[in-house]
Protein backbone atom coordinates (compact mmCIF):
# COMPACT_ATOMS: atom_id res chain seq x y z
CA UNK A 1 0.00 0.00 0.00
CA UNK A 2 2.63 2.46 1.06
CA UNK A 3 4.83 1.51 -1.88
CA UNK A 4 1.96 2.30 -4.26
CA UNK A 5 1.43 5.80 -2.82
CA UNK A 6 5.14 6.52 -3.05
CA UNK A 7 5.09 5.35 -6.68
CA UNK A 8 2.29 7.80 -7.43
CA UNK A 9 4.29 10.49 -5.69
CA UNK A 10 7.33 9.66 -7.81
CA UNK A 11 5.25 9.87 -10.98
CA UNK A 12 3.69 13.20 -10.03
CA UNK A 13 7.07 14.62 -9.13
CA UNK A 14 8.88 13.42 -12.24
CA UNK A 15 6.08 14.71 -14.48
CA UNK A 16 6.13 18.10 -12.75
CA UNK A 17 9.91 18.31 -13.08
CA UNK A 18 9.73 17.33 -16.73
CA UNK A 19 6.99 19.89 -17.49
CA UNK A 20 8.92 22.63 -15.71
CA UNK A 21 12.08 21.76 -17.62
CA UNK A 22 10.33 21.63 -20.99
CA UNK A 23 8.47 24.87 -20.22
CA UNK A 24 11.75 26.75 -19.79
CA UNK A 25 12.97 25.49 -23.14
CA UNK A 26 9.66 26.36 -24.82
CA UNK A 27 9.68 29.91 -23.41
CA UNK A 28 13.30 30.45 -24.39
CA UNK A 29 12.67 29.06 -27.85
CA UNK A 30 9.55 31.20 -28.36
CA UNK A 31 11.45 34.34 -27.33
CA UNK A 32 14.21 33.47 -29.77
CA UNK A 33 11.74 32.81 -32.59
CA UNK A 34 9.80 36.02 -31.85
CA UNK A 35 12.98 38.09 -31.84
CA UNK A 36 14.22 36.48 -35.02
CA UNK A 37 10.99 36.95 -36.99
CA UNK A 38 10.48 40.52 -35.84
CA UNK A 39 14.10 41.39 -36.41
CA UNK A 40 14.40 39.99 -39.94
CA UNK A 41 13.34 43.16 -41.79
CA UNK A 42 16.17 45.10 -40.15
CA UNK A 43 18.78 42.64 -41.41
CA UNK A 44 17.56 42.74 -44.99
CA UNK A 45 16.55 46.40 -45.23
CA UNK A 46 18.22 48.74 -47.69
CA UNK A 47 21.28 50.07 -45.78
CA UNK A 48 20.34 53.68 -46.46
CA UNK A 49 16.97 53.24 -44.72
CA UNK A 50 18.47 51.96 -41.47
CA UNK A 51 19.21 54.52 -38.74
CA UNK A 52 22.62 55.97 -39.46
CA UNK A 53 22.25 55.20 -43.16
CA UNK A 54 24.96 52.54 -43.36
CA UNK A 55 23.11 49.32 -42.71
CA UNK A 56 22.21 47.37 -39.60
CA UNK A 57 25.68 46.21 -38.58
CA UNK A 58 27.24 49.65 -38.51
CA UNK A 59 24.18 50.78 -36.54
CA UNK A 60 24.45 48.02 -33.97
CA UNK A 61 28.23 47.84 -33.61
CA UNK A 62 28.79 50.95 -31.44
CA UNK A 63 26.04 50.07 -29.00
CA UNK A 64 27.27 46.49 -28.71
CA UNK A 65 30.67 47.82 -27.72
CA UNK A 66 28.99 50.29 -25.34
CA UNK A 67 27.00 47.49 -23.72
CA UNK A 68 30.09 45.36 -23.21
CA UNK A 69 31.99 48.39 -21.89
CA UNK A 70 29.36 49.26 -19.29
CA UNK A 71 29.10 45.63 -18.17
CA UNK A 72 32.89 45.27 -18.02
CA UNK A 73 33.26 48.38 -15.85
CA UNK A 74 30.53 47.07 -13.56
CA UNK A 75 32.16 43.64 -13.24
CA UNK A 76 35.67 44.97 -12.71
CA UNK A 77 34.41 47.10 -9.83
CA UNK A 78 31.81 44.74 -8.35
CA UNK A 79 33.57 41.35 -8.47
CA UNK A 80 36.46 41.99 -6.06
CA UNK A 81 34.26 44.00 -3.70
CA UNK A 82 31.56 41.31 -3.69
CA UNK A 83 34.00 38.48 -3.05
CA UNK A 84 35.65 40.49 -0.30
CA UNK A 85 32.34 41.30 1.38
CA UNK A 86 31.15 37.70 1.00
CA UNK A 87 34.35 36.37 2.60
CA UNK A 88 34.08 38.91 5.37
CA UNK A 89 30.52 37.87 6.12
CA UNK A 90 31.20 34.13 5.87
CA UNK A 91 34.57 33.85 7.58
CA UNK A 92 35.62 37.00 9.41
CA UNK A 93 32.70 38.93 10.86
CA UNK A 94 31.30 38.01 14.28
CA UNK A 95 28.08 36.06 13.81
CA UNK A 96 25.64 38.87 14.70
CA UNK A 97 27.35 41.46 12.53
CA UNK A 98 27.48 38.94 9.69
CA UNK A 99 23.74 38.37 9.88
CA UNK A 100 22.95 42.08 9.90
CA UNK A 101 25.29 42.74 7.03
CA UNK A 102 23.76 39.87 5.07
CA UNK A 103 20.29 41.40 5.43
CA UNK A 104 21.50 44.82 4.32
CA UNK A 105 23.14 43.35 1.22
CA UNK A 106 19.99 41.41 0.35
CA UNK A 107 18.00 44.60 0.85
CA UNK A 108 20.13 46.34 -1.78
CA UNK A 109 18.88 43.79 -4.29
CA UNK A 110 15.28 44.77 -3.58
CA UNK A 111 15.69 48.42 -4.56
CA UNK A 112 14.06 49.08 -7.96
CA UNK A 113 16.45 50.09 -10.72
CA UNK A 114 14.71 53.45 -11.23
CA UNK A 115 15.88 54.44 -7.77
CA UNK A 116 19.44 53.53 -8.66
CA UNK A 117 19.09 55.57 -11.83
CA UNK A 118 17.81 58.62 -9.96
CA UNK A 119 20.53 58.23 -7.36
CA UNK A 120 23.01 58.03 -10.24
CA UNK A 121 21.99 61.34 -11.81
CA UNK A 122 21.12 63.40 -8.77
CA UNK A 123 23.95 62.32 -6.51
CA UNK A 124 26.69 60.17 -8.03
CA UNK A 125 27.06 62.07 -11.32
CA UNK A 126 27.28 65.41 -9.49
CA UNK A 127 29.83 64.09 -7.00
CA UNK A 128 31.95 62.45 -9.68
CA UNK A 129 32.06 65.48 -11.97
CA UNK A 130 35.10 67.10 -10.24
CA UNK A 131 36.82 63.70 -10.19
CA UNK A 132 36.39 63.44 -13.96
CA UNK A 133 37.74 66.97 -14.32
CA UNK A 134 40.81 65.96 -12.35
CA UNK A 135 41.22 62.73 -14.32
CA UNK A 136 40.98 64.58 -17.63
CA UNK A 137 43.72 66.98 -16.53
CA UNK A 138 46.10 64.51 -14.90
CA UNK A 139 45.44 61.19 -16.61
CA UNK A 140 44.14 62.49 -19.90
CA UNK A 141 46.93 60.75 -21.85
CA UNK A 142 45.21 57.43 -21.11
CA UNK A 143 42.55 57.14 -23.86
CA UNK A 144 39.78 56.10 -21.47
CA UNK A 145 40.28 59.28 -19.43
CA UNK A 146 40.69 61.64 -22.36
CA UNK A 147 39.08 65.06 -21.86
CA UNK A 148 37.19 67.26 -22.05
CA UNK A 149 35.29 65.77 -19.15
CA UNK A 150 31.51 65.87 -19.22
CA UNK A 151 30.15 68.86 -17.30
CA UNK A 152 27.21 66.88 -16.00
CA UNK A 153 29.03 63.72 -14.96
CA UNK A 154 26.49 61.65 -16.90
CA UNK A 155 29.09 59.41 -18.49
CA UNK A 156 29.88 55.79 -19.22
CA UNK A 157 31.96 55.50 -16.05
CA UNK A 158 29.10 56.80 -13.90
CA UNK A 159 26.75 54.32 -15.56
CA UNK A 160 29.25 51.52 -14.96
CA UNK A 161 29.59 52.43 -11.29
CA UNK A 162 25.80 52.51 -10.84
CA UNK A 163 25.60 49.09 -12.52
CA UNK A 164 28.35 47.82 -10.21
CA UNK A 165 26.32 48.84 -7.17
CA UNK A 166 23.28 47.13 -8.67
CA UNK A 167 24.98 43.79 -9.32
CA UNK A 168 26.92 43.80 -6.05
CA UNK A 169 24.14 42.24 -3.96
CA UNK A 170 23.52 39.27 -6.23
CA UNK A 171 27.20 38.38 -6.55
CA UNK A 172 27.74 38.90 -2.83
CA UNK A 173 24.83 36.86 -1.59
CA UNK A 174 25.46 33.90 -3.90
CA UNK A 175 29.19 33.91 -3.13
CA UNK A 176 28.44 34.08 0.59
CA UNK A 177 26.16 31.06 0.38
CA UNK A 178 28.80 29.11 -1.55
CA UNK A 179 31.59 30.06 0.86
CA UNK A 180 29.48 29.00 3.83
CA UNK A 181 29.06 25.56 2.25
CA UNK A 182 32.78 24.81 2.28
CA UNK A 183 33.04 21.49 4.14
CA UNK A 184 34.19 22.03 7.73
CA UNK A 185 36.34 18.96 7.22
CA UNK A 186 38.49 20.73 4.62
CA UNK A 187 38.73 23.96 6.57
CA UNK A 188 39.89 22.03 9.64
CA UNK A 189 42.39 20.09 7.55
CA UNK A 190 43.98 23.36 6.49
CA UNK A 191 43.93 24.87 9.98
CA UNK A 192 45.42 21.70 11.48
CA UNK A 193 48.37 22.02 9.11
CA UNK A 194 49.13 25.41 10.59
CA UNK A 195 47.34 27.62 8.08
CA UNK A 196 46.32 31.13 9.08
CA UNK A 197 42.74 32.09 8.40
CA UNK A 198 43.61 33.71 5.09
CA UNK A 199 45.72 30.70 4.05
CA UNK A 200 42.85 28.41 4.99
CA UNK A 201 40.54 30.50 2.81
CA UNK A 202 42.98 30.32 -0.09
CA UNK A 203 43.49 26.56 0.28
CA UNK A 204 39.91 25.46 0.78
CA UNK A 205 37.20 28.11 0.59
CA UNK A 206 38.19 29.76 -2.68
CA UNK A 207 38.94 26.56 -4.66
CA UNK A 208 35.73 25.04 -3.37
CA UNK A 209 33.68 28.14 -4.17
CA UNK A 210 35.27 28.98 -7.52
CA UNK A 211 32.61 27.47 -9.82
CA UNK A 212 29.86 29.03 -7.72
CA UNK A 213 31.53 32.43 -7.73
CA UNK A 214 31.90 32.26 -11.52
CA UNK A 215 28.18 31.50 -11.78
CA UNK A 216 27.42 34.39 -9.44
CA UNK A 217 29.53 36.76 -11.55
CA UNK A 218 27.75 35.54 -14.68
CA UNK A 219 24.36 36.25 -13.11
CA UNK A 220 25.64 39.71 -12.23
CA UNK A 221 26.91 40.15 -15.77
CA UNK A 222 23.52 39.11 -17.10
CA UNK A 223 21.87 41.82 -15.05
CA UNK A 224 24.47 44.41 -16.05
CA UNK A 225 24.04 43.60 -19.76
CA UNK A 226 20.28 43.78 -19.64
CA UNK A 227 19.81 46.69 -17.27
CA UNK A 228 17.78 49.44 -18.94
CA UNK A 229 16.39 52.00 -16.53
CA UNK A 230 19.53 52.93 -14.66
CA UNK A 231 21.64 53.28 -17.78
CA UNK A 232 18.90 55.09 -19.69
CA UNK A 233 18.63 57.61 -16.86
CA UNK A 234 22.29 58.04 -16.01
CA UNK A 235 24.00 58.00 -19.38
CA UNK A 236 23.60 60.89 -21.77
CA UNK A 237 24.00 58.81 -24.88
CA UNK A 238 26.01 59.62 -27.94
CA UNK A 239 28.30 58.07 -30.55
CA UNK A 240 30.92 55.49 -29.62
CA UNK A 241 34.05 57.01 -28.04
CA UNK A 242 36.94 55.53 -26.10
CA UNK A 243 36.81 58.05 -23.27
CA UNK A 244 34.71 56.97 -20.31
CA UNK A 245 34.43 60.46 -18.86
CA UNK A 246 32.99 62.29 -21.87
CA UNK A 247 29.39 62.42 -22.94
CA UNK A 248 28.84 59.59 -25.38
CA UNK A 249 28.36 55.88 -25.88
CA UNK A 250 25.18 53.94 -25.43
CA UNK A 251 24.08 50.43 -24.56
CA UNK A 252 21.65 48.12 -26.32
CA UNK A 253 19.25 48.11 -23.40
CA UNK A 254 19.29 51.91 -23.12
CA UNK A 255 18.89 52.27 -26.87
CA UNK A 256 15.77 50.10 -26.80
CA UNK A 257 14.30 51.75 -23.72
CA UNK A 258 14.83 55.28 -24.99
CA UNK A 259 13.55 54.73 -28.55
CA UNK A 260 10.91 52.02 -28.27
CA UNK A 261 7.93 54.26 -27.35
CA UNK A 262 8.14 56.17 -30.63
CA UNK A 263 9.31 53.39 -32.90
CA UNK A 264 7.28 51.80 -35.68
CA UNK A 265 7.95 49.88 -38.88
CA UNK A 266 11.60 49.38 -39.70
CA UNK A 267 12.79 51.29 -36.60
CA UNK A 268 10.88 48.78 -34.46
CA UNK A 269 12.57 45.91 -36.27
CA UNK A 270 15.95 47.51 -35.66
CA UNK A 271 15.32 47.72 -31.95
CA UNK A 272 14.10 44.14 -31.78
CA UNK A 273 17.14 43.05 -33.76
CA UNK A 274 19.25 44.89 -31.19
CA UNK A 275 17.45 42.85 -28.53
CA UNK A 276 18.29 39.69 -30.46
CA UNK A 277 21.95 40.65 -30.49
CA UNK A 278 21.85 41.18 -26.71
CA UNK A 279 20.22 37.76 -26.36
CA UNK A 280 23.04 36.16 -28.35
CA UNK A 281 25.73 37.99 -26.34
CA UNK A 282 24.21 36.82 -23.04
CA UNK A 283 23.95 33.26 -24.32
CA UNK A 284 27.57 33.30 -25.46
CA UNK A 285 28.75 34.68 -22.12
CA UNK A 286 26.91 31.94 -20.25
CA UNK A 287 28.33 29.22 -22.47
CA UNK A 288 31.86 30.50 -21.92
CA UNK A 289 31.21 30.48 -18.17
CA UNK A 290 29.99 26.87 -18.27
CA UNK A 291 33.07 25.91 -20.21
CA UNK A 292 35.35 27.61 -17.69
CA UNK A 293 33.63 25.79 -14.83
CA UNK A 294 33.76 22.38 -16.50
CA UNK A 295 37.45 22.63 -17.36
CA UNK A 296 38.48 21.70 -13.80
CA UNK A 297 35.76 19.22 -13.06
CA UNK A 298 38.12 16.45 -11.95
CA UNK A 299 39.49 18.67 -9.22
CA UNK A 300 36.21 20.23 -8.14
CA UNK A 301 34.91 19.87 -4.61
CA UNK A 302 31.93 17.94 -5.94
CA UNK A 303 33.54 14.52 -6.09
CA UNK A 304 34.82 14.38 -2.55
CA UNK B 1 61.58 15.74 16.66
CA UNK B 2 59.04 14.28 18.99
CA UNK B 3 58.26 15.99 22.27
CA UNK B 4 56.57 15.14 25.54
CA UNK B 5 53.21 16.67 26.47
CA UNK B 6 52.34 17.63 30.04
CA UNK B 7 48.78 18.66 30.74
CA UNK B 8 48.05 20.30 34.09
CA UNK B 9 44.56 20.82 35.55
CA UNK B 10 42.91 21.38 32.20
CA UNK B 11 39.24 22.38 32.01
CA UNK B 12 37.46 22.81 28.69
CA UNK B 13 34.30 24.91 28.28
CA UNK B 14 31.78 25.40 25.50
CA UNK B 15 30.35 28.73 26.56
CA UNK B 16 29.11 28.09 30.11
CA UNK B 17 29.07 24.33 29.72
CA UNK B 18 32.05 22.55 31.21
CA UNK B 19 32.87 19.72 28.81
CA UNK B 20 36.06 18.36 30.36
CA UNK B 21 37.17 18.76 33.96
CA UNK B 22 40.52 18.68 35.68
CA UNK B 23 42.66 16.60 33.37
CA UNK B 24 46.28 16.12 34.36
CA UNK B 25 48.23 13.75 32.18
CA UNK B 26 51.77 13.21 30.90
CA UNK B 27 52.09 11.89 27.37
CA UNK B 28 55.53 10.44 26.68
CA UNK B 29 57.52 11.23 23.53
CA UNK B 30 58.00 8.48 20.93
CA UNK B 31 55.09 6.44 22.12
CA UNK B 32 51.48 5.79 21.19
CA UNK B 33 48.93 6.91 23.75
CA UNK B 34 45.29 5.95 23.31
CA UNK B 35 42.23 7.76 24.69
CA UNK B 36 39.21 5.53 25.16
CA UNK B 37 35.79 6.08 26.67
CA UNK B 38 32.07 6.20 25.84
CA UNK B 39 30.67 8.73 23.34
CA UNK B 40 30.43 12.25 24.71
CA UNK B 41 33.01 11.68 27.44
CA UNK B 42 35.15 14.54 26.13
CA UNK B 43 38.08 12.57 24.75
CA UNK B 44 37.89 14.15 21.28
CA UNK B 45 37.34 17.57 22.82
CA UNK B 46 40.36 17.06 25.01
CA UNK B 47 42.45 15.87 22.05
CA UNK B 48 41.61 19.04 20.17
CA UNK B 49 42.85 21.21 23.01
CA UNK B 50 46.30 19.68 22.52
CA UNK B 51 46.76 21.62 19.28
CA UNK B 52 44.21 24.36 19.95
CA UNK B 53 41.87 23.08 17.25
CA UNK B 54 38.97 23.49 19.68
CA UNK B 55 39.28 27.23 19.03
CA UNK B 56 37.61 26.66 15.66
CA UNK B 57 34.37 26.08 17.57
CA UNK B 58 32.79 29.38 18.63
CA UNK B 59 32.89 30.09 22.39
CA UNK B 60 35.11 27.10 23.20
CA UNK B 61 37.87 27.90 25.71
CA UNK B 62 40.22 26.22 28.14
CA UNK B 63 41.68 26.82 31.58
CA UNK B 64 44.89 25.16 32.63
CA UNK B 65 48.20 24.39 31.02
CA UNK B 66 49.38 22.24 28.15
CA UNK B 67 53.18 22.04 28.06
CA UNK B 68 55.08 20.79 25.03
CA UNK B 69 58.53 19.93 26.44
CA UNK B 70 57.92 22.67 29.00
CA UNK B 71 56.56 25.37 26.65
CA UNK B 72 52.99 26.38 27.43
CA UNK B 73 50.81 26.16 24.32
CA UNK B 74 48.39 28.62 25.91
CA UNK B 75 51.06 31.06 27.04
CA UNK B 76 50.68 34.75 26.23
CA UNK B 77 51.77 35.54 22.70
CA UNK B 78 51.70 31.95 21.49
CA UNK B 79 50.12 31.80 18.04
CA UNK B 80 47.76 28.84 17.50
CA UNK B 81 49.07 28.68 13.93
CA UNK B 82 52.56 27.89 15.23
CA UNK B 83 51.16 25.33 17.66
CA UNK B 84 49.35 23.53 14.87
CA UNK B 85 52.36 23.42 12.63
CA UNK B 86 54.18 21.56 15.41
CA UNK B 87 51.31 19.32 16.41
CA UNK B 88 49.66 17.70 13.40
CA UNK B 89 46.22 16.18 13.30
CA UNK B 90 44.46 13.38 11.43
CA UNK B 91 40.67 13.45 11.44
CA UNK B 92 37.86 10.95 11.73
CA UNK B 93 36.93 11.17 8.07
CA UNK B 94 39.70 11.34 5.49
CA UNK B 95 39.87 14.94 4.27
CA UNK B 96 42.39 15.41 1.47
CA UNK B 97 41.93 18.75 -0.32
CA UNK B 98 39.66 17.86 -3.26
CA UNK B 99 40.99 20.60 -5.50
CA UNK B 100 44.61 19.48 -5.16
CA UNK B 101 46.57 16.62 -6.68
CA UNK B 102 48.06 13.90 -4.48
CA UNK B 103 51.41 15.61 -4.71
CA UNK B 104 50.03 19.02 -3.78
CA UNK B 105 48.12 17.50 -0.88
CA UNK B 106 51.36 16.17 0.60
CA UNK B 107 53.05 19.53 0.09
CA UNK B 108 50.14 21.65 1.32
CA UNK B 109 51.45 22.16 4.85
CA UNK B 110 55.07 22.56 3.78
CA UNK B 111 54.19 25.29 1.32
CA UNK B 112 52.52 27.21 4.14
CA UNK B 113 55.48 27.13 6.47
CA UNK B 114 58.26 27.49 3.95
CA UNK B 115 57.16 29.12 0.74
CA UNK B 116 60.25 28.46 -1.36
CA UNK B 117 61.08 24.86 -1.97
CA UNK B 118 62.98 23.57 -4.99
CA UNK B 119 61.51 20.99 -7.32
CA UNK B 120 64.01 18.27 -6.35
CA UNK B 121 63.58 19.00 -2.65
CA UNK B 122 59.82 18.79 -2.96
CA UNK B 123 60.06 15.57 -5.02
CA UNK B 124 62.16 14.06 -2.24
CA UNK B 125 59.79 15.22 0.44
CA UNK B 126 56.74 13.87 -1.39
CA UNK B 127 58.38 10.47 -1.79
CA UNK B 128 59.63 10.39 1.80
CA UNK B 129 56.27 11.37 3.26
CA UNK B 130 54.31 8.95 1.09
CA UNK B 131 56.73 6.14 1.92
CA UNK B 132 56.38 7.12 5.58
CA UNK B 133 52.63 6.70 5.21
CA UNK B 134 52.98 3.36 3.34
CA UNK B 135 51.29 4.86 0.33
CA UNK B 136 54.15 5.45 -2.10
CA UNK B 137 53.87 2.18 -4.04
CA UNK B 138 50.15 2.65 -4.62
CA UNK B 139 50.25 6.23 -5.88
CA UNK B 140 53.72 6.85 -7.32
CA UNK B 141 52.40 6.70 -10.90
CA UNK B 142 49.52 9.10 -10.34
CA UNK B 143 50.90 11.88 -8.18
CA UNK B 144 49.25 14.51 -10.37
CA UNK B 145 45.77 12.96 -10.03
CA UNK B 146 43.29 14.36 -7.48
CA UNK B 147 43.56 12.95 -3.97
CA UNK B 148 39.80 12.51 -3.81
CA UNK B 149 40.06 9.71 -6.39
CA UNK B 150 41.74 7.36 -3.89
CA UNK B 151 39.94 4.81 -1.72
CA UNK B 152 38.99 5.78 1.83
CA UNK B 153 41.95 3.98 3.39
CA UNK B 154 44.36 5.48 0.87
CA UNK B 155 42.90 8.94 1.48
CA UNK B 156 43.45 8.53 5.21
CA UNK B 157 47.06 7.50 4.64
CA UNK B 158 47.42 10.49 2.31
CA UNK B 159 46.24 12.68 5.19
CA UNK B 160 48.85 11.08 7.43
CA UNK B 161 51.50 11.72 4.76
CA UNK B 162 50.36 15.34 4.63
CA UNK B 163 50.63 15.58 8.42
CA UNK B 164 54.13 14.07 8.61
CA UNK B 165 55.44 16.10 5.65
CA UNK B 166 55.70 19.14 7.91
CA UNK B 167 57.71 17.06 10.42
CA UNK B 168 55.61 17.80 13.47
CA UNK B 169 56.58 16.94 17.04
CA UNK B 170 53.29 15.24 17.78
CA UNK B 171 50.56 13.63 15.68
CA UNK B 172 47.02 13.64 17.04
CA UNK B 173 44.55 11.17 15.56
CA UNK B 174 40.83 11.54 16.15
CA UNK B 175 39.30 8.11 15.50
CA UNK B 176 41.35 7.75 12.31
CA UNK B 177 39.94 4.34 11.39
CA UNK B 178 36.26 4.72 12.22
CA UNK B 179 35.35 5.42 8.57
CA UNK B 180 37.59 2.66 7.15
CA UNK B 181 37.13 -1.01 6.31
CA UNK B 182 39.11 -3.67 8.26
CA UNK B 183 41.88 -4.02 5.66
CA UNK B 184 42.50 -0.27 5.51
CA UNK B 185 42.29 -0.14 9.30
CA UNK B 186 45.06 -2.72 9.49
CA UNK B 187 47.20 -0.68 7.11
CA UNK B 188 46.73 2.45 9.21
CA UNK B 189 47.43 0.56 12.46
CA UNK B 190 50.67 -0.82 11.03
CA UNK B 191 51.56 2.71 10.07
CA UNK B 192 50.85 4.04 13.59
CA UNK B 193 53.19 1.39 14.94
CA UNK B 194 55.97 2.68 12.67
CA UNK B 195 55.23 6.34 13.39
CA UNK B 196 56.02 5.99 17.08
CA UNK B 197 59.71 5.53 16.27
CA UNK B 198 59.83 9.19 15.30
CA UNK B 199 56.74 10.89 16.66
CA UNK B 200 54.61 11.24 19.71
CA UNK B 201 51.28 9.76 18.67
CA UNK B 202 47.99 10.35 20.49
CA UNK B 203 44.99 8.44 19.20
CA UNK B 204 41.33 8.65 20.17
CA UNK B 205 39.49 5.44 19.43
CA UNK B 206 36.15 3.79 20.03
CA UNK B 207 37.64 0.44 19.25
CA UNK B 208 39.16 -1.12 22.37
CA UNK B 209 40.96 -3.85 20.45
CA UNK B 210 42.60 -1.11 18.47
CA UNK B 211 43.75 0.68 21.61
CA UNK B 212 45.09 -2.63 22.92
CA UNK B 213 46.90 -3.33 19.65
CA UNK B 214 48.58 -0.01 18.97
CA UNK B 215 49.16 1.84 22.23
CA UNK B 216 51.68 1.66 25.04
CA UNK B 217 49.59 3.69 27.44
CA UNK B 218 45.85 4.15 27.59
CA UNK B 219 43.74 6.85 29.20
CA UNK B 220 40.12 6.07 30.08
CA UNK B 221 37.68 9.00 30.09
CA UNK B 222 34.13 8.89 31.43
CA UNK B 223 31.18 11.09 32.36
CA UNK B 224 29.06 10.76 35.45
CA UNK B 225 25.89 11.53 33.46
CA UNK B 226 24.40 13.75 30.74
CA UNK B 227 25.34 17.38 31.26
CA UNK B 228 28.24 16.45 33.54
CA UNK B 229 31.80 17.19 32.47
CA UNK B 230 34.05 14.41 31.19
CA UNK B 231 36.90 13.32 33.45
CA UNK B 232 40.08 11.31 33.13
CA UNK B 233 39.32 8.24 35.20
CA UNK B 234 42.41 6.13 34.80
CA UNK B 235 45.69 6.43 32.94
CA UNK B 236 48.21 3.66 32.89
CA UNK B 237 50.08 1.07 30.81
CA UNK B 238 47.71 -0.37 28.20
CA UNK B 239 48.17 -3.92 29.52
CA UNK B 240 47.19 -2.75 33.01
CA UNK B 241 44.11 -0.91 31.76
CA UNK B 242 42.84 -3.96 29.94
CA UNK B 243 43.96 -6.73 32.30
CA UNK B 244 44.29 -5.17 35.68
CA UNK B 245 42.33 -1.89 35.94
CA UNK B 246 42.24 -0.11 39.28
CA UNK B 247 38.90 1.59 38.82
CA UNK B 248 35.59 -0.22 38.74
CA UNK B 249 34.23 1.88 35.83
CA UNK B 250 37.33 1.16 33.74
CA UNK B 251 36.84 -2.52 34.27
CA UNK B 252 33.16 -2.28 33.37
CA UNK B 253 34.00 -0.38 30.19
CA UNK B 254 36.87 -2.54 28.91
CA UNK B 255 34.97 -5.73 29.67
CA UNK B 256 32.05 -4.41 27.60
CA UNK B 257 29.59 -4.05 30.46
CA UNK B 258 28.65 -0.53 29.34
CA UNK B 259 29.45 2.08 26.73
Amino acid sequence: MSSRTSQTGDKVFSTTALVAGVLILVVLFSVAVFLLIQALPAFFADPSEVTGGEGFWSYIWPIVVGTVMAAAIALIIATPISIGVALFISHYAPRQLAQGLGYVIDLLAAIPSVIYGVWGITFLAVELEPVYEWLAQNAGWIPIFAGPASATGKTMLTAGIVLAVMILPIITSISREIFLQTPKLHEEAALALGATRWEMIRMTVIPFGRPGVISAVMLGLGRALGETMAVALVLSTGPLIASLIQTGNSTIAAEIALNYPEAYGLRLSELIAAGLVLFVITLAVNMVARWVISRHKEFSGANS
Amino acid sequence: MSKRIDVQDLNVFYGDFKAVEDVTIRIEARSVTAFIGPSGCGKSTFLRTLNRMHEVIPRARVEGKVLLDGDDLYGAGVDPVTVRSQIGMVFQRPNPFPTMSIRDNVLAGVKLNNKRISRSESDNLVERSLRGANLWKEVKDRLEKPGSGLSGGQQQRLCIARAIAVQPEVILMDEPCSALDPISTLAVEDLIDELKDNYTVVIVTHNMQQAARVSEKTAFFNIAGTGEPGRLIEYSETTDIFNNPKEKSTEDYVSGRFG
